[in-house]
């Protein structure tokens, strides 16, 4: 638990960092056709932005154009730019953090102008925290400690028990069929770069599929996407050929680049799977409408398919066209599955109890919600729920 | 004969070749492949030195005002490491360069994912049950509550699917399998039109450059 105590100083920090705010102005003035102006720093940006609000008489004669103005000194006016003659508010960007910006808004009527409204002034920051962001960080830190939590017990021994997958169960039977066949094993990892989460959980299952490749010899194939996602996969399925002692069997050739191009990859892969006919294909990442393509050209080679992905517009293809499909987190959960790992089984445990969590959070949230419609405590307490996990 | 009606003849010859592997492989489906694959990874190569390599990080090196930034030598040096992996005695410096981007893409994703894939949810999720007015909406809104919690407790796996879990899981599924099936129409839809497109391109377009016109 030592090992947490890090939050402690994180949350903080934050807060002091969260304390800090731009300058804000605000003045109103009857005798110009602008009744106020208010120019603040404009909220958790990166600093050089100010915001500005006015109002505008209701009952006085309408201005062709209203021209906003901006001076650093308060004798040198710019234009910034042209405003139409009502209530408004604006972003004034691209300017010098620390610097104090002093605005007007100047009305015009056939050519001449009226008198200008009061000034109002505000110096950009630049925001070290998001204001909008702090309940995630509050509950982000508190799920992080719980994931901590059930990890360190995985550690220790104790045992975390994981419900069967029936997808996962398949793996060690696909292989398995392709290498009594004769034929290879396709690994697709979907079309993503490896900033993409689920290309990071797909090159992790690779690694457990390449072990079962190199147990039972059969040849693995990994075409790929992107040239990064091609990197990674050679050096992970050198390392788990290299695990179970087959680094001679080996086969850098094989796991290659096609092309950054979604539909110029399916038809690369269409023809892999024609031509080298795969006993078992693997299509776990980030798909997108070349999903269906590889799914059906894979099923029309009577390959034994196992798909998994999270993204929800592609799930209905492979539940069609796969025989097992991963739907969502079991891509997520596939990992800790198949390697068994006291690590990564506590950290699916702590997730199951942030599930947990937000369900607790949604029940309550919806009968407060409902409660609140006729009693103004429960109300409150549902605007709070709403407000922790609002993000801007 | 003019450059519109080659490119026509070209657009029609190879759907044709790439619709032919709806009988089998064959080798005008292999002609069209290896020309769109050669042709979209040479055309990503170039886009990648024109559109990320040369604006995000030559300009940046060697600005335009003159002078260099030494700074934007380390993302260079972390891209010639990627490069070295086509030396094997060099090859394992670019795990440096791939430890950096896989480290920098799980931690960029996870407040993104957890902002839209949970606190989103969450927050969508909490409504007055009354919430509309008629009865109707009072068993939409109840349909989707449950619907969000049993699905949420189909994704457990820490617990056998069996007794209230089981019942609450295979709710979860039920529910995510009939949204699923209205996701598949609608995406099939989307593919019809696709291949209309495409069918009134050659009947529309190329037919009459042959005098046939329908």
């Amino acid at each position: 638990m030592r090992k947490m105590l890090f939050v402690l100083p994180l949350l903080v920090f934050a807060g002091v960092l969260f304390a800090q705010s731009g300058g804000v102005t605000s003045e109103e003035n009857s005798g110009s056709f602008v009744q106020s102006l208010t120019a603040e720093d404009a909220r958790n940006d990166a600093g050089g932005g100010i915001d500005l609000t006015w109002t505008v008489a209701a009952d006085a004669a309408l201005p062709d154009s209203m021209v906003l103005e901006r001076s650093c000194d308060g004798e040198d006016w710019a234009p910034v730019c042209t405003l139409a003659p009502i209530d408004g508010r604006k972003t004034d960007g691209e300017l010098e953090n620390g610097l104090e910006y002093s605005y007007r808004i100047v009305p015009w009527s056939g050519g001449t102008a009226g008198e200008p409204s009061v000034l109002a002034a505000a110096v950009p920051i630049k925001q070290w925290i998001n204001s909008g962001r702090v309940g995630m960080l509050i509950i982000l830190t508190i799920i992080s400690l719980v994931i901590f939590y059930y990890i360190e017990q995985g550690k220790r021994g104790k045992d975390l028990y994981i419900r069967r997958i029936a997808g996962l169960t398949a793996v060690e039977d696909a292989v398995g069929r392709a290498t009594e066949m004769g034929r290879p094993v396709l690994y697709i990892p979907g079309i993503m770069d490896m900033d993409d989460i689920q290309t990071i959980a797909s090159m992790v299952i690779l690694g457990r599929v390449a072990m079962k490749t190199a147990e039972y010899g059969s040849p693995l194939l990994v075409p790929t996407c992107r040239s990064v996602v091609m990197s990674v996969a050679q050096e992970i399925v050198k390392e788990s050929y290299l695990q179970v002692g087959r680094p001679d069997a080996y086969q850098r050739e094989s796991i290659n680049y096609i092309t950054d191009d979604q539909f110029g990859y399916a038809a690369g892969v269409d023809g892999i799977m024609v031509r080298q006919k795969p006993a078992a294909i693997f299509m776990l990442g980030t798909f997108y409408a070349e999903s269906l393509i590889l799914a059906e050209t894979g099923r029309s080679v009577g390959a034994i398919q196992i798909a998994g992905t999270a993204m929800p517009s592609q799930i209905p293809f492979f539940i069609a066209a796969c025989d097992y499909t991963l739907i969502g987190e079991e891509l997520f959960a596939a990992s800790a599955y198949l390697s068994k790992e006291p690590k990564l089984l506590g950290s699916l445990r702590g997730q199951d109890a942030a599930k947990l969590f937000f369900m607790v959070v949604i029940v309550i949230g919806v009968l407060t919600a409902t409660l609140g419609e006729a009693w103004a405590p429960a109300a409150k307490v549902a605007e709070f729920l709403k407000t922790i996990t609002s993000v801007e | 004969m003019n450059w519109t009606v080659i490119g026509i003849w070209l657009g029609a010859l190879l759907s044709l070749s790439l619709y032919s592997f709806l009988y089998k492989d064959n080798p005008f489906y292999k002609f069209a492949e290896h020309l769109f694959v050669g042709m979209s990874a040479g055309y990503w190569v170039i886009y990648t030195i024109m559109n990320v390599l040369i604006p995000n990080w030559w300009n940046n090196l060697v600005p335009a005002e003159g002078g260099m930034q030494p700074i934007w030598l380390i993302p260079g040096v972390l891209g010639l490491f990627m490069v070295l992996r086509v030396v094997p005695k060099l090859s394992g410096l670019s795990r440096f360069s791939l430890a950096l981007i896989v480290g920098t893409g799980a931690g960029l994703s996870m407040t993104a994912m957890f902002q839209t894939n949970a606190l989103a949810q969450v927050n969508g999720t909490i409504i007055a049950l009354g919430q509309g007015g008629g009865w109707f909406d009072w068993v939409s809104n109840l349909i989707l509550v449950a619907g969000v919690v049993c699905g949420l407790v189909y994704f457990f796996f820490s617990k056998a699917h069996t007794g209230v879990i089981g019942g609450a899981a295979n709710v979860g599924i039920t529910l995510l399998m009939v949204a699923f099936g209205a996701s598949f129409g609608y995406t099939v839809m989307a593919r019809i039109s696709l291949l209309i497109g495409q069918t009134q391109f050659l009947l529309f377009d190329w037919l009459p450059t042959m005098g046939i016109h329908l």
